[in-house]
Parts: C-alpha cells; structure tokens; sequence
C-alpha cells in the first residue's frame, strides 16, 4: 500500500500542445493518501481515463511526475508498479477454476504454496466463492467474474493500489449495490488504496471518503460528499452532484445583495465586485415555496411527482429555476420563491467565491 | 422459435437444394449404386452384395494405403498447427506492417494445387531445381523421385508451404480478437509470456483452432494432387494415399465397384475421424454453463 | 387500441409470459415495470409482432393481429442499445423510415426537421451517429422512431444506457414529446422513478406476470400486493413480519398502534410496509414504531444517503436527504411512522394503503 503523489501532471494527445484546450488533462497537484478511497467521477470524456492510465502505468504524462511513496514510477511499467486493476469487462482465466484465478498473480511472483493456499482461501471467504471455489470461471455470472478480477488484486496483500475502471457497467442493476457494498466493505477490512473511475455519482458518492470531480480536463473540486453537496467549488459540480442538480442563476452582486432581473436576494455575506460573470447557486433543497408576500413572484411551469417528492418547475425574471416540494405538499396559490440565505453560493466565472470578511 | 409464418422461405431454398442435388446426392447414389454391383461394360450390371467392401477390407493394399494417410495427415498436423500458432503469435497486431503480412501470408494459399506441385516438382530436382541443386551441393544424397524418405519430406514440405497460413490467418483473427484489457490484466498479475499463451491466448483461440485442426485434417487427408504431379505415387507404392489409389482402381482399371465400395468406406473415415475431432476438441475443459433464463 | 387477451408465451418448458390481459388506449403512454427477466422485452415482442404469443388473442383496433408479420403492423421499436445506420447522416437515418414508406421529398425534409428540432438534434443532421454522443445517438433512434407515425411505439429501455444526468433530461422531455402523437406508447424500464416521471398507466411486472395494471400514480400509492409494492419502490419498500394483538402490530419487543381506518381487523400475522424514505432515523412527531437496528452500510447519490439497516434479521433501508455519514456496524434505532405504513394480509394482498384515506 502507498500513498500516490500527483506533482505538477499534465498529459496531452498531441506532440507539441500549445494552448490549455489542448490538454486532455490539465495540470494537477495532488496527493493521494495511503489507504484511501478515491473516486474520479465526471462525464465522458473528462480526462478521467487519461489520469487512471497515468497512474496504471499505460501512458507516460506529458509534463510533471507520479510517484508512489515518495519514488518516482513516472515511466515505470503497469507490471513494475504493483497496482491492481479491474476492468470494465470482467477479465477472468476461462479454463481455470476460481481457486486457481485468484492464486495465479502469487504462483507467478513465488509465493510459497501454504502461503498461497491460505491467501486464497482467505480470499474466497471474504468475496462468498465458497460454494463456487472449484467451478471453471467461464460459467460464473458477471458479477462472480467481477469479483474474481477483484480478487486476484486483493489477494496480494503488498499491492500500492487498486485501481477500478467503471467496474459495475456489466453488472445487473439489481446486484449493482450488492457489490458496491462488498467493495466498500473490503476497504475497510483490507485498507488498501483504491482509486475507482466511474460516471455515475452513486457509485462515486458511496465507495470514496474523497471524489474528485472532473469536467474538460480539469480537476475542478476534490472533496468529500458532504462538501459537494453544500458546497460545489464549480457550477458543473453543482449541476453534476444532487438529482435534480443545483440551480445557477446569473445575476449581478452588489456587497450584500445579488440583483436577478427586477428582485434583490439577500446573502449571507459581503461580495467584492470584479466584473466577472457572476452567478448565484442554490440547490433545490433550499428554494421553498409559500404564499408569503416576502417572497420573489414565480411562474410555475410543471410539476414532476416523483413519489418521495415533487419537483417544481419554474421561472424566476426569465431564468428556470426548481424547486423540491415534500411528498403531499401542493404549490400554494399565488406561490412565491424564498431561499435559504446561509445556503446561496456565489460563482464568479463558474468558480465558487467565498463572501469577504 | 417459432417464427414461419408462411412456407415462403421454402421457395428460397430450392436453388440450392437443385445444387446440392446435382453436385452431391446424385453422385453419391450413383456410387453407393456401383458399390454394390459388378459391371462388364455395356452398362450391364450385376448385383454383387457386400462382396466389394469385404474385398477392400480384406486387401492390403486398402489398409496399406488407409496407414500412409493417417501417418501423412499426423505429420502435416503437427507441423503445421504449432507453426501457425507461432507465426500468427509474431504478426503485428497494429500498424502498417498488418496488411503486409497479411497478403504475404495469403499467397500460397491462392496458388493452385497443380501449380504447387509442378513448382516443387522443378524446385527439388537435383539437376535444374535450386532446393535439390543446394541439397546436392551439400553433400546430401537427395532425389524425390528414388528415395522413399526424401519423396515424403518433399511432399510434406510442399503442404506445410502450402496451407501453413490457413492456420496463420485463422489464429491471427482469433488472436487480434482478445481485447487489450486481458493483457494488461496479465501483466499485472505478473504472467510470464508462456502463462499469457497459455491461460489468455489459447483458450480465447480454441474455437478457430477447432476449425483449423478439422480443415487440414480433412484436406491432408484427402491429398491427392501433389503426390500425383510429383511422383504419381511413387517410388513403388510409397506414397501412393487412399485418393491416388483410388483413382488408380476406378480410372486405370476401371475397377468402378470395388473403386466405389473403397471411396465409402473412405468418407466414412473422414467423417467419424472429424467427427470425433469436434466433439472431443469442442468439449474439452468447457463447464456446463449455468441455465439461466433470457429475457 | 391494441388489447391483449390471456396472452402467454412459453419458451420450451419456461413460462416467460403468463396470462397477461391489458387495454392499451390510442394516445395512452403505457409502462411495464419490473425487474431484469421479469418478461418485458418478451411482452413487446409479442406487442409487435416478433414473437408469436403461445396462446391468447392480440387485437389492434378490432383485428386479431396474431400471425401478422411485423413489418405489416406499423410498429416502432426502440432499443436499448443505440441503433443506427451507421453509414448514413442523422438526417437520412431519420428519414430511412419514410423512405422505405415511398414519403415524397418535401414532406421527408419536413419532417425530419420537426422531429430534429423536437430532439434538439438540429445542428447534427449532417452527421454520422458515431460521431455523436450516446445521448444524440438515442435521440437519432428515437426521432426515426417518432416519425414513422406508428401506430405502436414501443420502447425499451431506452435511457439505460446513458448517463444519469442525461437521463435526468431526456425523462422531462419524452412525456412532452408523447403528449404531441397521438400513438400507444410502451415504455419498458426498471426504475420506479422513471415511470413516476412518465405518468400515464403501469405495469407492473413479476416473472411474466402483469400484477397491477392502473394509473401510474395509483399503482404507487396503493399497489394491490406485495409483489408491486416491492417492484414499484426503488429501493424496494421495508416490509417487517408482524402480528396484530389487540390494538397493536407486533415485530419482537417493537410495537406501534394500528391506523385507525383499519382498527377492527381481526387478530393474527401481517406484514407491513414502509417505504425507505418513511423511515427514519429521527424519532417523527406522530406515532411510530422504535425499532433497534445496526447499520450495514450507506450509499451516497449526491443530494440523498441510503442506510442499509439490520434488524433482527430483516433487511432495510432508511433515505434521508443530504449526506450523511454513519458508522458500518453501529447500533442506531429507526423508527416507522405510523401515517405512511402499508399493511398486506397473509395472502400480501394490500389490507391498507397510506394513500387511500389520505388525498390519494
């Protein structure tokens, strides 16, 4: 197990990059901790296989260095690293039984066979193959292959990390939380490092204590799920994290106030003025609705019945904007907006900006 | 399923089924009808029973003939299906060198039969043919057309040039096939190059494997005209196969029962030898997969 | 109208479509809910015509249509997979259905262009689907889908494979796009929420079998058995074995009161069911049921927390909103408000819903 240091990694495709678009992955300074887990979460295309491949070993960075415990592997080999990874394809040995997947990495390092048979047997305890120990892997469902290319990374106690390439994409829906839970729960029990790509929030969210959000090359938050939640440090967090996502609306500061169109929202804080595009956001959960006369005037054009609650759909001056609404709560006649001050995060090109003292 | 929904389709087959009638059924009766009768010309015939198949069951030279083929079709087998593996195994898998290799491998195979014999008929001679004149020049006693051994290594050698690449190319889409993440699975699991072939590799080529193991099998089996165009058999009856027999027996002595009742019980051979191949080779190391039903 | 009567199909000796009887209206949008192999794939191939049903009539607007090859019904089919042709434009691979239909030119262009637009895949029409993203590419499959005039539109799961935030958009769209043909619309999927979002009527589906078919938001507040209960909550509704003694439902040492619309029910064994977001972990104002749990695990979808619960055996699982953060393995008490409880008799036939007293 290591701790991963990202120093100063930046990659690009092409042979002479030049400007920062031609970055498929922008500079990054970083450092992973020993035993953690991590998620790289983001859209397609986001540069998020790029950095994995960059720690598995399968590309060599364009500038800067990765190092595992301080030693610099940045042109290392993926067999060199020793790091584990799980595909999204479930990668099995078919014609050998499940026992023999998961001693196949320690028979090719020597480990002394009682050792070897103990490891594994361990191994199939931990990941429920008991009753399947002795089955040829090609017959197992995907989700037992899952578990097996797993395995064969866990059953080298020495591994400096794992790595997950969206591992679940094959995997039924219904066994997907099954195995998330195993996954985590083998961290815990385990405590290697593990490093898990994926797009969907969930999967993200749930597996690793730090996410870190990625949009256009860009790492644009690292934080916990908690910090992503209230405090997104890009829009694109903010829409990307929370279903529905939160909602941005550009408007004008002014020290204490934001101006929307017609109406005036107070904030919490103090904002300096630079000019730059600036933006108010607010998730769902903190926009209410009431027939207060204090509130801002609405237009309500939908509500969506999700069964636990009601999504509104509205317009505030122009700009959509939605709103949650408690299971048998209904929109109040004449509605208006209120949002909860302490809530409001303010956005200047994108970026969040925290108010002055 | 049950999908016919009208006979239509049936309509569609009848071209083929004409075809097939013509260019296999209908030959095939006219030589299980010969197998068992006797013939004087003038398209006269006598009913003959089991006489013929007892006489090539009895012969020497059929078993004689069966026992050269068998060691023949072993030796091209063993040759060629490692070989094939091996070359495919070193082909590039990307870049500009693929289709290279690729029309280089497909040569031989678009030369015809005849043509290969003929070329290697010239190319062993010892007085004109540049292998032979090498051969000689070394100090080897070499002449295909005396010496049982060098005849059989000649023809042997023509095979393997022949259609080794039959088994290249169909490894070579089998092996292009594995997609890269098993690799780098191995490599991480640290494999050496001999465990990536062997638990990687050759269980993902299996089935073209299958196909390839049946196809020289069954052509090697029924060699015919690079023995002919070389030594016609020769020297004595040394490689004198099945095929080469029996075109002896039907054309050169007109022999058309005992030629007939021979080329069944040969195809017989051909089919219980493949078939036992297949199931065998399809079978081994498979685990019955679960039954799960499919939405 | 298409109308399904008794229709079952088996696959050599697996039942995979069991006696299903359902109206389906003109204009309706129609979803069949239900887990992986629960029969919907195999129920809109029989809807179209590409399966033969093993008994049972199938009648599109007063014809049976049981034999009729597909290409005769004017259907429409999209997968979960994105097909296209990949050769051809957006623009053509809308067009392709109306080509084969011998459409003239001026009406294709017009068309094609309202369905674009509808789709917002204007700016693409001139390019290949692989040059598209996953979302374009089943939007380019559903546009064709749209402008066949259909009389049957059937989808398949066609969001699954797309990211979530994309799927959160496309869900808005759709019922708005459903609204402007007139078609029967399926609509196969295997999240409760999906279908919430669509409307029109469910069904719910189990091993083959259609267990409720109604108004979706009716199908949800009162499922007529477990079974749909189970199949239309995501996750699955907590249901606790518990029996009724005098004037209260008994799970081991936890107890609450029964609801007073269904107080004179005779004593014995029941289940009851709460949906995971009725659960909480916050003792709630009204009367509830404690129960001791400890926690097995949580999941994080950004805006919500699911805790996987324990109690004596039985499996559960709490959403609260926000990001919460427990200890795996901690003892925690839960508590079941008795307003939101659903109460199934021995049979888990439904005896109470919250829904049916309240404004349902």
């Amino acid at each position: 197990m290591a701790s991963i240091t990202l120093d100063k990694l930046a990659h690009s495709y092409l042979p002479n990059p030049q400007t920062d678009a031609d970055f498929a992955l922008k500079e990054l300074d970083y450092k992973w901790e020993d035993g953690g887990a991590y998620a790289l979460l983001g859209p397609s295309g986001c540069g998020k296989t790029t950095l994995l491949n960059i720690i598995s070993g399968l590309l060599v960075p364009s500038k800067g260095h990765i190092r595992f415990d301080g030693q610099d592997v940045t042109h290392l080999q993926p067999e060199e690293r020793n790091i584990a990874q799980v595909f999204q394809f479930p990668v099995i040995y078919d014609t050998m039984t499940v026992r023999q997947n998961l001693a196949f990495p320690l028979l090719n390092r020597h480990v002394p066979q009682d050792e070897i048979t103990r490891r594994v047997n361990d191994m199939i305890e931990v990941l429920d193959l008991a009753d399947k120990a002795d089955r040829r892997a090609r017959g197992l469902t995907a989700d037992e292959k899952q578990k097996i290319s797993l395995g064969r990374g866990l059953v080298r106690y020495d591994v400096n990390a794992i790595l997950f390439d969206e591992p679940l994409t094959v995997i039924d829906p219904h066994m997907k939380w099954q195995l998330r839970t195993k996954l985590k729960d083998l961290h815990r029990q385990l405590g290697h490092t593990m490093i898990y790509v994926t797009h969907d929030q969930t999967e993200a969210l749930t597996f690793a204590d730090r996410v870190v959000v990625m949009y256009e090359g860009e790492v644009v938050q690292i934080g916990t799920p908690e910090e992503l939640f209230n405090e997104p440090a890009h829009t694109f967090v903010g829409y990307f994290i929370g279903s529905p996502g939160m909602n941005v609306i550009p408007c004008e500061i002014s020290g204490k106030t934001a101006r929307v169109g017609d109406i005036q929202i107070g904030l919490s804080g103090g904002y300096a003025v630079t000019g730059a595009k600036t933006e108010l956001g607010i998730r769902p959960e903190f926009v209410s609705l009431s027939s207060d006369s204090s509130g801002h005037p609405v237009q309500i054009e939908a509500v969506e019945n999700i069964g636990r609650f009601k999504i509104v759909r509205a317009s505030l001056q122009g700009h959509a904007i939605n709103a949650l609404l408690k299971e048998n709560e209904e929109v109040p006649a004449d509605p208006t907006l209120s949002f909860e001050a302490g809530r409001i995060n303010v956005y200047e090109n994108s970026h969040l900006v925290r108010p002055g003292a | 399923m049950d999908k016919p929904y009208n006979n239509k389709a049936w309509f569609l087959v009848i071209p083929v089924f004409l075809l097939v009638a013509l260019s296999a059924i209908i030959p095939i009766m006219t030589v299980i009808n010969y197998s068992f009768q006797d013939t004087f010309g003038n398209n006269q015939f006598f009913w003959a029973g089991t006489e013929w198949f007892q006489d090539v069951l009895h012969s020497d030279r059929f078993w004689n003939a069966l026992g050269r083929n068998l060691v023949f079709s072993m030796i091209i087998l063993s040759i060629e299906i490692p070989l094939g593996i091996a070359i495919a195994l070193t082909m590039p898998k990307k870049g500009i060198w693929v289709p290279v290799c690729l029309v280089l491998m497909a040569l031989p195979l678009l030369i015809p039969w005849n043509v290969v014999g003929t070329i290697w008929q010239i190319f062993g001679r010892a007085d004109i043919g540049l292998l032979g004149h090498t051969i000689e020049q070394l100090g080897f006693e070499y002449n295909y057309a005396s010496n049982v051994f060098d005849a059989w290594v000649t023809i042997i050698l023509m095979d393997v040039w022949h259609w080794t690449s039959l088994v290249v190319l169909l490894c070579y889409a089998g092996l292009v096939s594995i997609p890269e993440a098993y690799y780098q699975a191995a490599k991480i699991d640290g494999a050496s190059r001999w465990s990536v072939f062997r638990y990687i590799q050759l269980p993902k080529i299996r089935g073209v494997l299958i196909i390839a193991f049946l196809l020289r099998f069954m052509d090697s089996f029924m060699i015919y005209t690079e023995p002919f165009v070389l030594t016609g058999g020769g020297p004595g009856n040394s490689t004198t196969f099945m095929s080469i027999d029996l075109v002896k027996q039907a054309i050169g002595q007109f022999d058309l029962g005992p030629a007939a009742a021979m080329s069944l019980v040969y195809q017989l051979i051909v089919l219980t030898i493949c078939y036992v191949f297949f199931t065998v080779m399809s079978n081994v190391g498979v685990d019955k997969p679960d039954a799960r039903v499919e939405d | 109208m298409l109308e399904l009567k008794n229709v079952s199909k088996k696959v050599g000796r697996d039942l995979h479509i069991d006696d299903v009887t359902m109206t389906l209206e003109k204009g309706s949008v129609n979803i069949l809910l239900g887990p992986t192999l629960s029969g919907k794939t195999s129920l809109m191939r029989l809807m179209a015509g590409l399966d033969r049903p093993t008994s049972g009539e199938i009648v599109m607007n007063g014809t049976n249509v049981v034999g009729m090859p597909v290409q005769k019904r004017n259907v429409a089919m999209v997968y979960q997979q994105f097909i296209n042709y990949p050769a051809m434009t957006v623009y053509e691979n809308i067009a392709s259905p109306m080509r084969v239909a011998g459409v003239d030119g001026a009406t294709i262009d017009r068309r094609v262009r309202e369905a674009a637009d509808l789709m917002k895949l204007s700016p693409y029409l001139d390019r290949t689907p692989l040059n598209l993203s996953g979302g374009q590419q089943q939007r380019t499959a559903l546009a064709r889908a749209l402008v066949k005039d259909a009389e049957l539109v059937l989808l398949d799961e066609p969001l699954a494979n797309l990211d979530y935030k994309l799927r959160e958009e496309l869900r808005v769209e759709l019922p708005k796009i459903f609204a402007e043909t007139g078609a029967i619309f399926v609509y196969a999927t295997t999240e409760p929420q999906e279908a919430l979002l669509l409307g029109g009527r469910t069904a719910t589906l189990s091993q083959g079998r259609v267990t409720q078919f109604d108004r979706t938001i009716d199908v949800y507040n009162s499922p007529s058995d477990l079974l749909t209960a189970q199949t239309f909550s995501d996750p699955p509704m907590n249901i606790l074995p518990v029996t009724k003694t005098g004037a209260d439902f008994v799970f081991d040492a936890s107890r609450i009161e029964v609801p007073a619309a269904i107080a004179g029910l005779g004593d014995g064994d029941y289940k009851i069911g709460v949906r995971p977001h009725h659960m909480s972990l916050h003792q709630p104002q009204g009367k509830s049921m404690k129960l001791d749990c400890t926690i097995s695990t949580t999941e994080i979808t950004g805006s919500e927390s699911f805790i996987h619960l324990q109690s004596r055996g039985v499996h559960m699982v709490a959403l609260m909103h926000g990001v919460h953060r427990v200890e795996i393995g901690d003892a925690i008490s839960a508590y079941l408000d008795q307003e939101n409880l659903f109460v199934f008799d021995r049979n888990e036939n439904l005896v109470f819903a919250p829904g049916l007293n309240g404004q349902g």
